[in-house]
């Protein structure tokens, strides 16, 4: 490894959602409890370590707390429909009688160990691939994701784009509109009310994109090659039919249950299609990309951790699958071996390999002050609307 | 480099033409200044370079109009990218990406210009508009100015031979103008740059212009030098003060550019030596403000907009608030009414034992009235009529209050209109009327000559004047020079959220160059502020009515 890898930089949002994907594979194999808490730690601290302070970097609380309500539902269900298996009784709740036509379902009773240990493995694993997920989501700039995009895709990128910024300046319009109605007095409350903010807001936001679609088009944006339509159909199949056959691989290889054939081959398939109309589509575009990010060392370490995660995984679940789900019955503490610890440590190397986050650009004063003067006074709306 | 052939435009449904055989050769290198009052068709000339007009405004185009030899029928505005770079009034509606550097770049990707030479003219166009520390900056924490200036730096590094301009300085303050004009200016003398701007603001462009076309609002167009055309055009509210002022002094050529006039001033000044501009109408010994604020101060996180600022306001007077984009003018405005947030600071309005800031929305609006800067977000009905009748419920006036306000505030604004299709002048009346029905005292008024042309904006004086007669006290914030010249009594200046100054309309603007109306940089060192108050003075005793 030579220094040059160490110096501030963005890395490619592609190499932290291949880390993540492998991460969330790992995940995927495993109801360890022991296991599935590593590895939240190890994720957390790679997000602690190389997030920036970007708007979408600061949202990794908002995955943890998605994820805890994910492993208190679990729990709560299995104490509602409890099913009553397990020996272990731990309190009994009264039962709530059914009808006969709701046989096999049972509403409270006693509630076992087995069953709230149960709810909470599932509980935790699916939690853990979901903050898996949200870490690249904090860790990769969602828009240079999209410009890492195949040219052929280059349209919907940048309509998504677009999207992502309209949004804030929805919100900004509705707090500005609601403001304008208290200038009015706006007393009325309900259809009329809303009736009243409505209308200015999306003849606001109708304007504007029309005003977007001119500025956008004068610029060059949709410029055909020489692409015929045929063309343009024979792209667009290769690449939906990839993408499809990529999504069915990942579920194959994620469902341990799932036939053999559905798992990696589907995903190499996919993958290939996909590439196939990627490379015919990107014949044909004429458009460049200005400073692309590049595949360096920083990038391919931080994939390697990822898929050597989800390798070391693999192998572990066919030698000690006995450690990755823990017996419920009878109750014991779980396990670990060394060989899915050493899976989930691989997923740290990011903390330590890839190249630190660049310094936070200096950010000029918050929007309200230096915007022009109207967005001032919009953006805190909420200060005086108690008083109303 | 733009050819228009017998050009004619007809907007969809449109009984008149906007545009009728309009024949143009305008050359490389040229600075063409578009004039003419609203709704005349300059946006659709403009439009109609690249190929907008007619293909994203619908209508009827008829001869031809061709750019570097290529006709605009035979393909789409994108395929003119690279020879025609536009930038619209608002540069925030047509910002695509979020950052600066990516929105210089973003031009260049889709004319597949080579990764390095896109570096290399990021670089230099950041530097020739002189916004290289903004590289990183998210687009949206820009100024007003800035975002302007980055808007135009957007589309120069695709390297258009033609740069169409549509009211680039109507929402910035007097220095943000400058700045951006300066750039433009640049582009003509270094680059060659043929440039087509559209401008209501003549006093500021005027003088670098040379050409001038000039829509009188028959759907031809008037095309010559500015000098040549001037004279013709005194009357037809296109002309800056300082061609007002040449024509009521019998200067021969007409100036202008304060410059020009300046020459010719010596002798202009002897004659008004032995006259006063007429004083100010406020009395100082106004026994009880009207409303009385003290110590406001407005804070958004941890920016301070508004800093401990004291604010008297008097019956009869109208009062200018000025200060550059973002000095916490809005912010200050919104305070006094009571909507807006206020972190400390009183407000008290005589005749009220209330503050406004803690009292229930409709009893505030009927101590302090104010017109947002979108004025437009308070309408929300299919007709006029719909809105006067709303606004007599919500104010429990008598039915017919609004309506007869709107009638004095600009008669003849047909009924059953939709307030979208109003003309801007009409729209600013409706709302200001809908405001007035709750008959406030204190009227604020926020940046209400954006959009308006010399008449309209006359005519919005003479409103506010009338307003102000009538025992209101007006407020009105405004970067437009000669309209608080014309028409405040009173100038308060901020920056960042503090009082700089605060004193009569005369002692402020003549003090500071960036303030100063034109007439005002003529007849330095005399305090004259319109070509109106020069005309009275000169006009002999006898004379007058």
């Amino acid at each position: 490894m030579t220094r040059t890898g160490q110096l501030p930089r963005a890395l490619h949002p592609g190499a932290w959602w291949l880390w993540a994907i492998g991460l969330a594979v790992v995940a995927g194999r495993t109801t360890n409890p022991l296991l599935l808490a590593l590895l939240l730690v190890v994720v957390g601290h790679v997000v602690v370590r190389r997030r920036t302070d970007a708007p979408w970097a600061l949202s990794f609380r908002m995955y943890l707390i998605f994820g805890a309500v994910i492993v208190v539902l679990r729990v709560a269900f299995r104490i509602v429909l409890g099913g009553g298996q397990g020996e272990h009784i731990l309190f009994t709740l009264p039962e709530i009688p059914l009808p006969d036509a709701a046989a096999g379902i049972r509403l409270f009773g006693p509630v076992a160990a087995e069953e709230i240990l149960g709810g909470l493995y599932d509980g935790l694993q699916l939690a853990t691939m979901v903050v898996c997920v949200g870490a690249a989501n904090v860790l990769a700039n969602p828009k240079r994701m999209l410009k890492a995009m195949p040219g052929a895709l280059h349209e919907i990128g940048t309509s998504v784009v677009v999207a992502l910024t309209v949004a804030p300046q929805l919100i900004e319009s509705v707090q500005r509109v609601r403001r304008a109605r208290r200038l009015r007095g706006a007393r009325e409350r309900g259809r009329r009310a809303l009736r009243g903010i409505l209308i200015p807001v999306l003849e606001d936001a109708l304007a504007r994109s029309l005003a977007l679609a001119a500025a956008m088009a004068s610029r060059g944006y949709g410029r055909t090659g020489p692409a015929t339509g045929r063309a343009r159909l024979t792209v667009g199949t290769l690449v939906i039919g990839g993408l499809l056959g990529i999504a069915v691989g990942l579920y194959g290889i994620l469902d341990t249950g799932a036939p053999g054939y559905l798992g990696p081959p589907m995903l190499l398939t996919g993958t290939a299609v996909a590439m196939l109309g990627f490379a015919l589509g990107g014949r044909g575009v004429r458009r460049t990309g200005y400073r692309p990010d590049h595949w360096r060392t920083g990038e391919l370490l931080t994939v390697a951790a990822g898929l050597t995660a989800a390798a070391l995984m693999h192998t572990a679940s066919r030698t000690d699958s006995a450690v990755l789900f823990p017996a419920l019955s009878p109750l014991s503490w779980p396990d670990v071996t060394l060989l899915p610890l050493l899976a989930v440590l691989a997923g740290l190397l990011p903390a330590y390999l890839s190249p630190p986050p660049p310094p936070t650009p200096a950010a000029g004063p918050p929007t309200p002050a230096s915007a022009p003067d109207t967005a001032a006074p919009a953006a805190h709306p909420q200060h005086k609307e108690a008083a109303a | 480099m733009i050819r228009f052939d017998q050009v004619g435009f007809t907007y969809h449904g449109a009984q008149t033409p906007t545009l009728t055989g309009v024949d143009l050769r305008i050359g490389e290198g040229e600075l063409c200044l578009v004039a003419g009052r609203t709704g005349v068709g300059k946006s659709t000339l403009l439009g109609a370079v690249n190929g907008l007009v007619p293909r994203f405004t619908g209508g009827l185009l008829t001869g031809t109009v061709s750019v570097a030899d290529r006709s605009t029928a035979s393909a789409p505005p994108q395929e003119f990218a690279h020879l025609v770079g536009t930038v619209g009034q608002d540069p925030l509606a047509g910002f695509v990406t979020d950052t600066v550097e990516e929105e210089l770049a973003y031009g260049m990707e889709q004319l597949a210009v080579p990764p390095a030479t896109m570096r290399k003219r990021v670089e230099e166009t950041l530097d020739l508009l002189g916004i290289a520390d903004l590289r990183h900056r998210a687009l949206r924490t820009l100024s007003g100015g800035q975002q302007q200036r980055v808007a135009i730096g957007s589309v120069l590094t695709a390297h258009p031979p033609v740069l169409v301009l549509d009211e680039p300085t109507s929402a910035l303050d007097p220095t943000a103008a400058e700045e951006v004009l300066a750039a433009v200016l640049r582009l003509v003398h270094d680059l060659g740059t043929t440039v087509l701007i559209a401008e209501h603001r003549m006093e500021r462009v005027l003088q670098y212009a040379d050409r001038l076309l000039h829509l009188p609002g028959d759907g031809t167009v008037l095309d010559g030098t500015p000098a040549a055309l001037m004279p013709a055009l005194a009357d037809a509210d296109v002309a800056p003060p300082v061609v007002h002022l040449g024509r009521i002094a019998g200067w021969h050529p007409l100036p202008l550019s304060v410059r020009d006039a300046r020459r010719h001033a010596p002798a202009l000044r002897a004659r008004l030596a032995d006259h006063r501009p007429p004083a100010p109408r406020h009395s100082p010994a106004e026994p009880e403000p009207l409303l009385t604020a003290r110590r406001i101060t407005v804070t958004y996180g941890r920016t301070v907009a508004v800093r401990e600022v004291d604010l008297t306001l008097h019956t009869g007077e109208v009062t200018a608030l000025m200060g550059r984009n973002g000095s916490g003018k809005s912010s200050l405005l919104w305070a006094l009414q009571g909507s807006g947030p206020r972190r400390s600071g009183t407000v008290t309005v005589s005749g009220s034992d209330g503050d406004p800031g803690h009292l229930p929305a409709h009893r505030a609006r009927s101590l302090v009235g104010l017109v947002p800067q979108s004025a437009a977000d308070l309408l929300y009905l299919q007709t006029v009529d719909a809105e006067c009748a709303q606004s007599d419920q919500e104010s429990d006036a008598a039915p017919g209050t609004c309506r007869a306000l709107l009638d004095r505030l600009a008669p003849g604004v047909p009924g059953d209109r939709h307030p979208r299709d109003l003309s801007e002048g009409q729209r600013l009346a409706l709302v200001l009327a809908i405001q007035l029905t709750a008959a406030p005292a204190v009227m604020l008024l926020d940046e209400p000559t954006r959009g308006l042309d010399y008449r309209a904006k006359r005519a919005f004086g003479r409103v506010v004047r009338d307003l102000a007669a009538r025992g209101h006290s007006v407020v009105t914030a405004t970067h437009d020079v000669e309209f608080v010249a014309a028409t405040a009594d009173r100038v308060t200046v901020l920056a960042e959220g503090e009082t700089v100054a605060d004193g009569p309309t005369a002692d402020v603007v003549c003090s500071s160059p960036s303030l100063a109306p034109q007439v005002a940089k003529v007849l330095r060192p005399q305090p004259w502020l319109t070509p109106d108050q020069v005309a009275a003075a000169l006009t002999p005793v006898e004379a007058r009515p």
